[in-house]
This record gives C-alpha cells, sequence and structure tokens, in this order.
C-alpha cells in the first residue's frame, strides 16, 4: 500500500528529471549558440545599466547615481530571468517540433503535468545560473553599494514571481500546438507588451492610464515593484508580503489553468492531427 | 481470457483538406472544411505474436493508422485496443506497451545516440544504471560502436540512425511494436540487418509486431499477414500465400504487387524517398 505511491513518485521524478537533463546535454551540445546568448545578455544588462552611470552627465542635475543604477540593474536582471523562464517553458513544444522529436515525447507514458514540471524545473536552474552570470559579470563594471538591502527578500519574491510566469510560459506554449507555424512568432508579442507595461525600466506610474490598467494584470509589475523595494528601499518582509502574496495568488490561478488548456489543446492537436504530418 | 495484442473495429480518420482549415481552431469560425478520408472503417484482430505487414502506396492511410494506434491522433469514428486497453480512454495504460519507428528518425540531432536513449529511457521510467547497461548491449547488438555512439546523431549515417530508431522502440520493452516504414531509404545492407532484428525481436521477445511498408518483398518475406491498403481502406487481408493464391487459377505464381494491382487497379509505385 505504502510501497506503490513510492514508486509512483519516483518513476514521475525519472520522467520530470528526464527532460532536466535532455535540456541541459542541449544547451551543452549548443554551446555555440549558449555563449552567444550569454554575450548578448550581459552586453544589453551593460548598456541599461550605463545610463543610469551616465545620467547625471546627461541631465545636468544631481542624481543619486547607485539608486538609478541599481534600478536599472535590477530591471535587466529580474526581466532576463523571467524572460527564460518564460520561454524555456513556452517553447517546450516550438522546440520538439523543430527537432521533430514532439511525437516520441507525446507518446511516451508520461502526463502533460511531469512533462511541464521538468521543463519548469530546467527552466528555474538555467534562468538562475544564467542570470548569476550575467549580475557576476556586470557587477564588475559598477562600484554597487546594496548595504542593508534585503536580498533574501527579494530572492523570495523573485521565487514568487517565477510561479506566475510558469503560468504564463505554459499558456504559451500552447500556441505553437495551435499553429504549427506561427505560433512561436505569437509569444513573442505578448512578451513585448509586458515589457512595455511592467515597469521594467521605469515606474509604470508613467504609463497612460490605460496601460497601467494592462500593468496591473502582468505578475512582472510585481515582481519588480517587490523586488526593488527589498533591495533600494531595504523593505522589511512585512512589507514585501502583499507582493509574495499576489504573485503567489497569481501563480495558483495561472499553472492550473495554464495546464487545463494545455490538455485542450492537446486533444485538438491530436484531433485534427498538427502534431505532425509527415514521416 | 486474452485479449488480442491489438484490435480494431470500425475505425475512421478524417482530415481537413489542405487549404481549407479554419483560421483559428474555433468552430463557428470555420468555413465549412472539406474532408479527407485518411482510414475509413478499418477492422482487424492482431493476435500476440505476429507480424501484420500493411502494404499500400503512399497517401493510402498507413501512417494515420499507425498514429491512432499510437495515441498520437484520435480516431474519428470506431475503437482501437491494446491488450484489451481502449487508445482513447486508456491512454496511459496503451503508451506503456507500444513504440514506434517512423521512416524519418526522429532525434534530438545535436544530442548523440546515447543522450537521446537515455532521454528516451528516463521518460519511460527507467532508472539510470539498468537503462545505461541496456542502451550499451542494444547498440552493441545493432552493431553500433560505442564511440559513434557519442556523436551527434545527424553526423550518423541515415541507416545508423534508422538502428538507433529502432534501438529507442526496444530499448522500454514494448509489447507492441509500431514500425512505419522503418526500411524505407535505407540500402539494402541496412534494410537487410533491420529485417534479421525485427524476425529476432518476435522470436526472442515474443513481440507483436505491426508493420507498414510500401515494399513488397518485405511484406512476402517478413509478415505472417499481410492487409493490402489503398485509400484508406483494407481491400485484403491473409497470409502472403493466399494472397497470391487468390489469384489462381488465372494467373499462377502471382507476386503481392500482381495481387495489389488485381485488387485496387493501381500501381503499387516502390518510390523510395531520396535519402
Ligand atoms: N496530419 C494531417 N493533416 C492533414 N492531412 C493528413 C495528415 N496526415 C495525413 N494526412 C492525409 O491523409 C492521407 C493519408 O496519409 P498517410 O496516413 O500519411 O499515408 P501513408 O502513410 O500511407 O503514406 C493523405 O492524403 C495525407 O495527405
Ligand atoms: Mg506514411
Amino acid at each position: 500500500m505504502i510501497a506503490l505511491p513510492a514508486k509512483a513518485v519516483r518513476m514521475h521524478a525519472r520522467a520530470a528529471y528526464a527532460f532536466v537533463e535532455r535540456n541541459f546535454n542541449l544547451v551543452r551540445r549548443y554551446w555555440g549558440w549558449e555563449l552567444v546568448w550569454l554575450v548578448y545578455s550581459i552586453a544589453n544588462a551593460l548598456a541599461i545599466t550605463y545610463i543610469g552611470a551616465g545620467m547625471q552627465h546627461i541631465s545636468g542635475a544631481v542624481v543619486d547615481t547607485n539608486y538609478l543604477v541599481l534600478y536599472l540593474l535590477v530591471g535587466s536582471l529580474v526581466w532576463g530571468y523571467l524572460d527564460i523562464v518564460f520561454h524555456s517553458i513556452s517553447e517546450t513544444i516550438a522546440w520538439e517540433r523543430w527537432e521533430g522529436t514532439i511525437e516520441y515525447t507525446f507518446m511516451a507514458p508520461v502526463s502533460r503535468l511531469t512533462h511541464l514540471v521538468g521543463q519548469t524545473l530546467f527552466s528555474l536552474v538555467y534562468g538562475l545560473l544564467f542570470t548569476s552570470v550575467v549580475f557576476g559579470v556586470v557587477a564588475l563594471f559598477f562600484r554597487l553599494d546594496i548595504q542593508g538591502a534585503n536580498l533574501l527578500g527579494a530572492l523570495a519574491v523573485g521565487a514568487a514571481g517565477s510561479l506566475s510566469f510558469i503560468g504564463f510560459g505554459i499558456v504559451a506554449a500552447v500556441l505553437p500546438l495551435l499553429f504549427p507555424e506561427k505560433g512561436s512568432q505569437m509569444t513573442h508579442v505578448v512578451e513585448a507588451v509586458l515589457l512595455l507595461v511592467s515597469g521594467v525600466y521605469y515606474p509604470v506610474s508613467v504609463l497612460p492610464s490605460w496601460m497601467q490598467r494592462v500593468a496591473a494584470i502582468s505578475p512582472a509589475t510585481y515582481a519588480l515593484e517587490g523586488i526593488r523595494l527589498a533591495i533600494l528601499a531595504q523593505s522589511t518582509w512585512g512589507a514585501l508580503f502583499p507582493y509574495m502574496l499576489r504573485l503567489v495568488v497569481m501563480g495558483f490561478v495561472t499553472i492550473p489553468l495554464g495546464v487545463w488548456v494545455f490538455g485542450l489543446a492537446e486533444r485538438y492537436a491530436k484531433r485534427t492531427g498538427r502534431l505532425k504530418r509527415s514521416g | 481470457m486474452s485479449f488480442p495484442a491489438l484490435e480494431a473495429q470500425g475505425v475512421c480518420k478524417y482530415f481537413s483538406a489542405d487549404g481549407s482549415r479554419p483560421l483559428l481552431p474555433l468552430p463557428w469560425l470555420g468555413r465549412q472544411a472539406k474532408k479527407v478520408a485518411a482510414v475509413e472503417d478499418i477492422s482487424f484482430r492482431l493476435p500476440r505474436g505476429e507480424i501484420l505487414g500493411i502494404l499500400g502506396p503512399n497517401g493510402s492511410g498507413k501512417s494515420t493508422l499507425v498514429r491512432l494506434v499510437a495515441t498520437l491522433l484520435l480516431p474519428d469514428k470506431g475503437w482501437i485496443r491494446v491488450f484489451g486497453h481502449d487508445v482513447v480512454r486508456e491512454a496511459a495504460a496503451v503508451k506503456k506497451m507500444i513504440n514506434r519507428v517512423s521512416a524519418e528518425a526522429a532525434f534530438f540531432k545535436r544530442l548523440s545516440a546515447v543522450e537521446n536513449l537515455m532521454y528516451a529511457a528516463r521518460l519511460y521510467g527507467m532508472e539510470g544504471r539498468t537503462a545505461r547497461r541496456r542502451i550499451g548491449e542494444i547498440l552493441e547488438r545493432l552493431g553500433i560502436a560505442a564511440e559513434k555512439a557519442r556523436e551527434p546523431l545527424e553526423e550518423l549515417s541515415r541507416g545508423m540512425q534508422q538502428k538507433v530508431a529502432i534501438a529507442r522502440a526496444f530499448l522500454t520493452s514494448p509489447v507492441l511494436l509500431l514500425l512505419d516504414e522503418p526500411t524505407t531509404g535505407l540500402d539494402p545492407r541496412s534494410k537487410r540487418e533491420v529485417q534479421d532484428f525485427i524476425r529476432e525481436l518476435r522470436a526472442v521477445h515474443d513481440t507483436t509486431v505491426l508493420l507498414t511498408t510500401h515494399d513488397m518483398a518485405e511484406a512476402d518475406s517478413l509478415c505472417d499477414r499481410v492487409a493490402i491498403m489503398c485509400d484508406g481502406r483494407f481491400v485484403a487481408l491473409d497470409t502472403p500465400a493466399r494472397l497470391k493464391a487468390s489469384l489462381e487459377p488465372t494467373h499462377v505464381g502471382a507476386s503481392l504487387e500482381d495481387v495489389f494491382l488485381a485488387l485496387t487497379g493501381k500501381e503499387l509505385q516502390a518510390e523510395e524517398e531520396a535519402a
């Protein structure tokens, strides 16, 4: 009686690990791309952060350069991280379609939940590693003063923010399942809009009010605000709690919604023959 | 009671014809899509341990039928059972019992054979050490050298890739093996090796095989029974010997090709896609 569930859990864990191991193998085999992407991300983070460093020169007014540099760096890193989480989940289908392996993954005795859990685990570990490297390099270029920052609090908000982005990623992963040709471009549109409205490099309050309403439903908005409070305003856990709560609630809504929508889309794809056609 | 390895009853599968797919997957937006009957009213029983061949030209619905069994497509009518389990309602149980090889070797091209097989093994819940041992054994049996097995798969020949595909299918010990044109595009030597391996699987492991082909000699020599498929239908299903005998007395010494021609009025052009 006890042994059975334990065995089932072990099977699921192995299957979920299949995706983690496979993806890290792919990272290793496509290391050239990874390197390009890393250089791009570092250059991008530096370019944005230098806007902060140069602001005193640009504006001629006295500004708190350290604050501005940190403000922009947080935006760049948090967005970079969420971008990785979002993409490595939303490209679950697109990538396998490109490789031609999708039918073999769908034919395996693995529940879609296990599949998505595996993909998510990878995205979190990979996102964290990648973002740490970018941070490590960028930090060499600036004298960052983060004394008194609530770093653990910032990480906790980041973790809560990951949840809702996992859900968004799963919903977006459905698009390439429904639209074999254009699905993955569509996810880029969703992302561009989120980047614009979520206050990645500026406070949401400078946006027109209709955009602010869109910002209110973007989890990135709360993740960024919460992390900035923790690092820049040295906020206590108490002050961060409402942000974490909201992000966790968003995750609890979007993840089951995503899995449900994914199930519907999978049925639709199997009914209409959209998984694969040739061979 | 014991169930047949595979049983199908009145199975139909329709696709909307090219260009008539609705833009959005919403029924109320769809123009009335033209339907193509890829599989039309197919029924058969495949007892355990048998090799059933499906012989038909390109576009006759062979792959669609295989995908329906493999739970990758949902039938529009009829039902399919694998050892008594319905492929739609009990897909999870069916998935554990089957595996499939398709004409295109579908792999992560940059990953090695071992990495691809490891991924497959873990998906089927195999423990790491066991998987590594089994992978080593199977690759050795198929004559794939250890150093080849560590190179990116895109660097191996087509025949070699197809052997890895068969290794992947066999790795998970399926009781029903679906082989969709496993030898199409292979050179004669690789073709023979693959055919020998299929025979061995059946002899040693009592694996039941559903095999599609448009190679008459293959169907004739490998299969216990052959179904001739044309435009989504089985137009005949019998042992190769009896199929050929069916043309007597007018045509003595008939080949499966002659049978196909007599039954469908069409040539079974054995086009091999350039590999
Ligand atoms: N996923 C699909 N979407 C639309 N039409 C399809 C799909 N798969 C197959 N067809 C059509 O169904 C028919 C049978 O195809 P298929 O089963 O691939 O035949 P075979 O494997 O015998 O060559 C063909 O007309 C083909 O164009
Ligand atoms: Mg085919």
